[in-house]
């Protein structure tokens, strides 16, 4: 058995390599569409200054993707090194999007982006522009390709157990691959990176309109962010709600964990806009509830029943008593493949065998389990309420309030009227940061709503891990910490620098800096806004 | 279409083909970096070998990613079980790696030559650390790591870190180490000009000969190392796992392989002709062909590796009968095959935008041009 405080760490290591890692994700998801779109504007018009939009956004893009490629080299590898039964247990599945998107996705994004750099001059306007849009292509395929790998973690289809290998094997290469749980993640997960690259261009670019320089460069810029900004962001609430009702059907744990339903209420069930989770008292306390909501919502009927913690709990119970046959039939097996009773009882609950390895936690031999361990395995069986209950909120409210930003901001760009809406600016400005919190609460909710399972119902957290000692773990995690914090210090440092310059750090000699400051309204920039001669 | 037995061994062929991938394409440009410090005396210097890279390393990159996708969806015990194992010799693999990307990025965009220094040996550390230690790594799977599996299958590491420092394994990541370095060097006569080429020629004639040194110490060395011998088990095409079959240790039986088919002596051939003849063609400035032949070179040497120990992949020192080999580390047939046609598809088109993207990218890197566009090049 592992020591379950190495089982903790080796967590805690992946959710800090993999949050960070979705730091710099969002952002060259939407960021890679947005450079598309200006390139293409400059392709068709011929002005100038989409040009430089493209190069100067897309050497903000630079900056934060090298951390993003940085990051993700931990990431393909951290399953192995820290993560070695889950590996073993699920490789067969597991490995196979991985390996895609190395020669799907990450070959034609990372061999793009080196033309997108540095083949302006050596390809025509039709060619670099073909390029930029395989960037965006190739990011955004890797995103289909790695919420397929989580999308199976979270409903586990097209698979099934192999006694004499002693794991998961495919079964159905599509099953996997239009997993609707993947489907709907993957939609959501690309929308919020398109919300977080147009909050990005959005707020720096009312910066500059703020500060009065580079206007036109900055309008422009503005402009492209809002509607982008407001058709992702619409679709990202919109997508999310489908994502919710794929959770609805596959995970029910997670969904009454996150909408903090401790009793199954009679259908349509109401939808808690507030309160406070107590997992003592199993309540909410000062709890504000929209009648009938939620059962609308989630279920998309008004006569489906959502089933609560309390109703969970009692199928859980069934399900690990069933599972602790399967376990026990392996057992059998194992020592005997011609074990032919075995075999049937095997068969008869190898669904539930994942539910019974559940008790592997507290017993080597889960035959022996007592009801005390029966009954902690069951509560470790609902992920932790409160935290999904507050970071799902936390997630929905921004999501609210950037469709009310982006509404906004497109209105006042249709009106031509942004630029004297002062606090819209500052708003814009301020918010940078809040897709980035939208994110990652978001992945808290995906990650630790499927706990205590690494992959749904099929393997539990506890038993995924490699054996290692704490100690070598606690030391591969200082040694993240410390590169990541040096890192991020050196990211920050170059994106502010390079976001106060603007479209100064090109060296085209047109925008307000190169003007010592001279030509307030970008005089020249407002030249380089006509066509190339 | 294939059988289960055809299957793997396909995919043991092609694991070798995205390791000789790698090390081609990535080696180039670690390569660079291995050398960048020595080679490039001032910044702008510097900055024309990283230039002779920039848009590529990226891309390259892609290979070392994909073998560890494709070694994970084909051979998930390796994966799983190497890499737990090798924990500190990954990880160090992995921080040295963080300093590439972001090196070569954010260097040239501040002008402060503390921080363009720093992020020099940055690229440096980030390009030769791997390359040593891809080697030492090479050199204890052909020892034997030592590990185990319960009876879930759940592998047991039981060595040490500074174990995998062996003399034997430091030896493999000399001839790593110098490959790559040499390969590089042969990739910068190609794209460079006047004093840098001059000394990347005198570089691919140091780590050649050091290449040529070492690969021929390390086979002297092979008659006296222990080797594994399969003595029985399930047939290679059949379901299994590695718990069920009889190992045993043998000094040089890691040479049987040779002595059965004398054609496989072929891969070392290569090897050592491949460097030589990039040598010779370094040493005549002709860039191109010094760099096909290192490839070749590094097929020649990888092979040998792998066909020494075939079909055992990760032999485990301690309990031998555990060790992996490549008909009882894979995955199922079925994985197999989809894998396969995928990377059937998908090779060819990745080699060829590769391919457009250098044609695009081609020509010398000059001092000139890294002056004239300091705002867009690196």
């Amino acid at each position: 058995m592992i020591d379950p405080g190495t089982v903790d760490l080796a967590r805690l290591q992946f959710a800090i390599t993999a949050l960070y890692h979705f730091l710099f994700v969002p952002l060259t998801l939407g960021l890679t569409f947005i450079l598309a779109i200006m390139e293409t504007v400059y392709v068709m018009t011929g002005k100038t200054i989409y040009r430089d939009m493209t190069k100067f956004w897309g050497k903000l893009f630079g900056i934060n993707f090298a951390l993003g490629v940085t990051t993700g080299l931990t990431l393909e590898f951290q399953f192995g090194t820290n993560w070695s039964y889950y590996s073993h247990y699920v490789g067969d599945i597991f490995g196979a999007p991985l390996a895609i998107e190395g020669l799907l996705a990450f070959f034609l994004e990372s061999t793009m982006v080196g033309l997108f750099f540095f083949g302006w001059d050596r390809l025509s306007k039709v060619g670099h522009l073909t390029v930029t849009y395989l960037v965006a292509i190739g990011s955004n395929l890797s995103a289909v390709l790695i919420l397929i790998a989580n999308g199976w973690m979270q409903n586990p289809v097209g698979s099934e157990f192999n006694p004499i290998t002693m794991r998961m094997e495919m079964s159905s290469f599509w099953d996997l691959v239009f997993n609707p749980a993947a489907q709907a993640k993957f939609v959501h997960t690309v929308s919020s990176g398109y919300v977080t690259a147009s909050v990005f261009v959005l707020g720096i670019s009312s910066w500059y309109l703020l500060k009065g320089r580079d206007l036109e460069f900055a309008r422009r810029s503005f402009r492209i962010a809002a509607a982008f900004g407001l058709a992702s962001a619409l679709s990202v609430v919109v997508l999310g709600d489908e994502s919710g009702y794929a959770v609805t059907e596959h995970q029910q744990t997670k969904l009454a964990a996150m909408e903090g339903m401790w009793t199954t209420e009679a259908a349509p069930a109401g939808l808690v806009l507030f309160g406070i989770p107590d997992e003592e008292a199993r309540a909410n306390h000062a709890e504000i509830k929209i009648p009938y909501a939620l059962g609308l919502i989630a279920t998309r009927s008004a006569d489906n029943v959502l089933p609560g913690i309390d109703r969970l709990e009692v199928t859980l119970k069934q399900r690990i008593e069933s599972g602790v046959l399967a376990v026990g039939a392996l057992d059998r097996l194992r020592k005997n493949r011609e074990d032919a009773e075995a075999l049937a009882i095997f068969n008869a609950h190898k669904l539930d065998m994942g539910y019974g390895l559940l008790l592997e936690k507290y017993t080597a031999n889960v035959a022996l389990a007592t009801p005390e361990m029966l009954a902690k395995a069951v509560d470790d069986a609902i992920p932790p309420v409160a935290p999904l209950f507050w970071s799902f909120r936390i997630m929905v409210f921004l999501g609210f309030a950037f469709i009310a930003l982006f509404a906004i901001a497109f209105w006042a760009s249709a009106k031509n009227s942004f630029e004297h809406k002062r606090w819209l600016l500052r708003w814009a400005l301020w918010f940078i940061p809040m897709p980035w919190i939208a994110t990652q609460v978001g992945w808290i909710v995906a990650e630790m709503g499927r706990q205590p399972w690494t992959v749904y119902g099929v393997l539990p957290t506890h038993l995924s891990a490699s054996t290692l000692t704490s100690n070598e773990i606690l030391l591969s995690l200082g040694g993240f910490i410390t590169f990541y914090t040096l890192l991020l210090i050196a990211e920050l440092f170059l994106m502010f620098k390079y976001a106060r310059l603007g479209p100064s750090s090109l060296g085209t000699g047109g925008y307000h800096h190169e003007s010592g400051g001279a030509l307030p309204h970008g005089a020249v920039a407002a030249a380089r806004s006509g066509k190339e001669v | 279409m294939f059988d289960y037995e055809t299957l793997k061994l396909i995919w043991w062929l092609l694991v070798g083909v995205l390791l000789v991938g790698f090390a081609v394409m990535d080696g180039h440009d670690m390569g660079m970096g291995a050398l960048l410090p020595f080679v490039g005396r001032n910044d702008d210097e510097r900055r024309v070998l990283i230039n002779s890279v920039a848009p590529h390393w990226d891309g390259n990159q892609v290979w070392f990613i994909t073998a560890g996708g494709a070694i994970f969806a084909a051979w998930p015990l390796v994966y799983a079980t190497a890499f737990s194992g090798m924990y500190f010799a990954l990880m160090a693999v992995l921080w040295a790696m963080f300093f590439r990307p972001v090196g070569f990025d954010y260097r040239s965009k501040v002008a402060n030559p503390i921080w363009r220094g720093a992020w020099d040996w940055g690229i440096f550390v980030g390009s030769a650390v791997p390359a040593l230690l891809f080697g030492v790594a090479f050199g204890n799977v052909l020892q034997g790591v030592p590990f185990h599996y319960d009876d879930d299958m759940r592998s047991i590491y039981t060595g040490t870190f500074w174990a995998l420092l062996n003399p034997f394994a430091l030896l493999s990541g000399v001839v790593s180490l110098a490959m790559i370095a040499f390969h590089g060097a042969n990739y910068l006569i190609v794209r460079t000009e006047g004093v840098l080429r001059s000394r990347a020629r005198i570089a691919a004639q140091l780590f050649g000969m050091l290449t040529l040194l070492s690969f021929a110490v390390g086979g002297l060395m092979l008659p006296d190392l222990p080797g594994y011998i399969l003595i029985s088990g399930p047939e290679a095409g059949a379901v299994q796992s590695p718990v069920d079959k009889v190992v045993e240790l043998q000094d040089g039986a890691w040479l049987a392989n040779f002595s059965r088919f004398p054609v496989l002596w072929t891969f070392p051939l290569l090897g050592f002709i491949g460097v030589l003849a990039g040598m010779a063609f370094a040493a005549k400035l002709k860039g191109v062909a010094a760099f096909v032949a290192s490839s070749m070179a590094m097929l020649g040497i990888i092979f040998s590796a792998g066909v020494a120990m075939f079909p055992f992949v990760l032999p485990s020192s301690s309990t031998p009968s555990h060790s992996l080999t490549a008909w009882d580390c894979v995955s199922g047939k079925f994985t197999l095959d989809v894998m396969f046609w995928v990377a059937l598809i998908m090779t060819p088109i990745v080699i060829s935008y590769t391919g457009w993207a250098y044609r695009v990218m081609r020509g010398k890197v000059t001092l000139a041009h890294i002056q004239a566009n300091d705002h867009s090049v690196y």
